[in-house]
């Protein structure tokens, strides 16, 4: 494990309403996700997934600190933060289905979840794309006076494309509201990070050539998140400028799918496992007085939420082809000659 | 009536976008103090200020995928690549991201933006600062592609390409950036996806685009004048949208048909054509539709290479001449 942020002292723990949240935003994931898993087994979840598992502490944390109007930006390994932003979880599982009630329709697919409504602006399949897209809607923000922030959530993978640094260059240069968030998870796909990075911490160790604060904060720690996220977004929203946050974690499966992620030694995976950042949160909320009862009825809540979404989607309908020439153009059609 | 170079028409056609709607701003290299490497956006600085228009870094994937951002959240950005080759260096921005996110969010996302590039060979740049890049573009769906031949069309394409809702790639062309021509006063805008029929005639028709479309039109007068062969000459102004209707009506009326293309031959933009026309305009044709283009080749930078690989007025005559002659 690399170095975290001291445990901040200096920095409040958030009220427990808050903290109960962040707890019920990682359980549902959880669900969620492990559902979507099994289902993807069962066939019924088709083409690919990639899931967050492990690493819902890093959306839960972010996600509290985040206004409504702020933008969010993710992966294809998108769906952790597409609920936490509030995203239908029955909308979702229609999509992974392919079905008509889909939050797109049946057009994204799991890689490309999306939920304009909630400012969820969409989540990304080619590594890097969306760093300079998120900076572009921090400057739209800043353009428009409107103190919104950009939140742009990305793996470790990611610190080696070319994307990431035209980004972190022009979004310093432009003092733009966005904020990098590397989830660390040491693997880029199949390789350790660590194997193919020339800096033991992808993203912190680059923040230094942006002018930036090199931040490294313990992704699996939801208080510890919140709390970086809350001053590196008040600082992109007092004027100040884009933060790069390096959230060190774990991904507890594979890179995708039925990728069991053998190429990871059992200790390390075990090391992790033991920091899964549920139930060491459930602890945690137990120690600060949170009851048994209280902490069940959350776990006991998701579930139903995800056994509910999961039957409406089941029931959705197939989307119907007369879909397929619609929505490539603004006036909802798809001409391109006369 | 104004007489404007086609480069200052670029710059005219973006003002008079900026000073009707503040949701409109630009970004791209060299484009505010500098005024642009081809001095297409001199002025803009001064008159709308430094938040409006955006000097950046040499960063083609930061520049264009902030526009992409900034679309989707209120502003209509207008992007310069400075030369349309750079488009292979932000293409996964143009064809990834800006062409398909609103059909994969089924319609969640829009993208009002222009990418405007200067485009096309007669500099003697070489193969990397020379290409023809609009049938890249007209291949991805999702992209509207304009290019421009005249001054007023400049102005009236790139006024509707800023107000389209949806992306729009502007092709510049460097061959023409010194040529002057008329311009309407007061506010202009010319739709996209309507052909203009530049030139009346009875016995052929070339279909142009951008800088071929002077040449052609001066084919066609030479082979008026000089071999009583009556030709009809289109402009097509987009590519997409594309005014098919324009081109099979008037190969009704012509029967014969010749596209003019600076684009590599393999899959140019007059490919489409043909393959329309072959569809559904078959029983107008009295012979095989002919192809003028560039090689498939990269451009060479010596001037005699370079002039010799693009479509001439002399290899329109000539091919037109010889075609319709084999016929009769």
């Amino acid at each position: 494990m690399t170095e975290t942020a001291s445990r901040s002292t200096a920095a409040p723990l958030p009220d427990l309403d808050r903290r109960l949240g962040m707890y019920r935003t990682m359980v549902e994931c959880r669900k969620f996700e492990t559902r979507a898993q099994e289902l993807f087994f069962e066939g019924l979840v088709r083409g690919t997934t990639h899931l967050g598992v492990g690493q819902e502490a890093v959306a839960a944390g972010f996600a509290a600190a985040m206004r409504e109007d702020d933008y969010s930006f993710a992966t294809y390994r998108g769906h952790n933060h597409a609920l936490a932003k509030g995203a239908s979880m029955a909308g979702l599982y229609a999509e992974l289905f392919g079905r008509a009630t889909g939050l797109m329709g049946g057009k994204g697919g799991s890689m490309h979840i999306t939920s304009a409504e909630h400012n969820m602006l969409g989540s990304y399949a080619i590594v890097g794309a969306h760093l300079p897209i998120a900076l572009g809607a921090a400057w739209s923000a800043q353009y428009r006076g409107t103190d919104q922030v950009a939140v742009c959530f990305f793996g470790d993978g990611t610190t080696n494309i070319g994307a990431f640094h035209e980004a972190l260059n022009m979004a310093a240069v432009w003092k733009a509201p966005v904020v990098f968030v590397c989830e660390n998870n040491q693997y880029m796909e199949y390789t350790a990070i660590r194997d193919v990075t020339a800096v033991a911490r992808p993203a912190a160790d680059r923040a230094a050539a942006y002018g930036l604060e090199a931040i490294v904060v313990d992704g699996n720690d939801a208080d510890e998140v919140y709390a970086v996220a809350q001053r590196v977004i008040a600082r992109a929203r007092a004027g100040d400028g884009p933060s790069l946050v390096e959230a060190v974690t774990y991904r507890h499966g594979g890179h995708s799918r039925a990728d069991p992620g053998k190429y990871r030694p059992d200790d390390e995976v075990q090391a992790w496992l033991a920091r899964d950042p549920i139930p060491t949160y459930r602890a945690r909320l137990t120690e600060a007085g949170v009851t048994a009862k209280d902490l069940d009825a959350v776990e006991s809540e998701a579930q139903a939420q995800v056994a509910a979404a999961e039957a409406e989607a089941r029931e959705a309908p197939e989307p119907s082809p007369d879909v397929i020439e619609t929505q490539v153009w603004a006036d909802g059609g798809s001409a391109w000659r006369n | 009536m104004a007489e404007l170079t086609y480069r200052g028409a670029v710059a005219a056609g973006i003002a008079q976008e900026m000073r009707r709607d503040k949701a409109v701003v630009m970004l791209g290299e060299d484009i505010g103090a500098a005024g642009g490497v081809f001095k297409t956006t001199e002025g803009l600085l001064d008159e709308f200020g430094p938040t409006r228009v955006r000097d950046t870094p040499i960063s083609e994937q930061a520049i264009v995928g902030a526009a992409m951002g900034a679309a989707m959240t209120g502003l209509r950005p207008i992007a310069e690549l400075m030369f349309s080759d750079f488009f292979a260096v932000s293409w996964d921005m143009v064809a990834n991201q800006i062409a398909k996110t609103r059909y994969m969010t089924d319609g969640q996302v829009s993208l009002p933006l222009v990418i405007r590039t200067a485009n096309g060979a007669g500099l003697r740049f070489g193969a990397q600062h020379s290409q023809s890049i609009e049938n890249w573009a007209m291949a991805i769906p999702g992209l509207k592609v304009v290019a421009p031949s005249t001054p007023a069309d400049m102005v009236g394409l790139m006024a509707a390409a800023i107000r389209d809702d949806d992306p729009v790639i502007v092709c510049e062309h460097k061959g023409l950036f010194a040529t002057k021509g008329d311009v309407p006063e007061g506010e202009h805008v010319v739709p996209l996806g309507q052909a203009a029929v530049l030139r009346e005639g009875r016995d052929a028709t070339i279909v142009a685009l951008a800088a071929m479309v002077p040449r052609a039109v001066e084919a066609a007068g030479r082979l008026q004048d000089e071999h009583d062969i009556s030709v009809e000459v289109i402009d097509l102004r987009c590519l997409i949208p594309l005014d098919a209707q324009a081109i099979l009506r008037s190969v009704e009326k012509t029967s014969r048909l010749f596209t003019v293309e600076e684009n590599p031959r393999a899959l140019g933009w007059g490919a489409e054509i043909v393959s329309i026309v072959a569809d559904e305009g078959f029983w107008s044709l009295d012979a095989p539709i002919v192809r003028i283009t560039t090689p498939h080749v990269p451009l060479p930078s010596a001037a005699v290479l370079e002039d010799a690989a693009l479509p001439t007025v002399e290899r329109i005559v000539e091919t037109i001449r010889t075609r319709l002659a084999e016929a009769r």
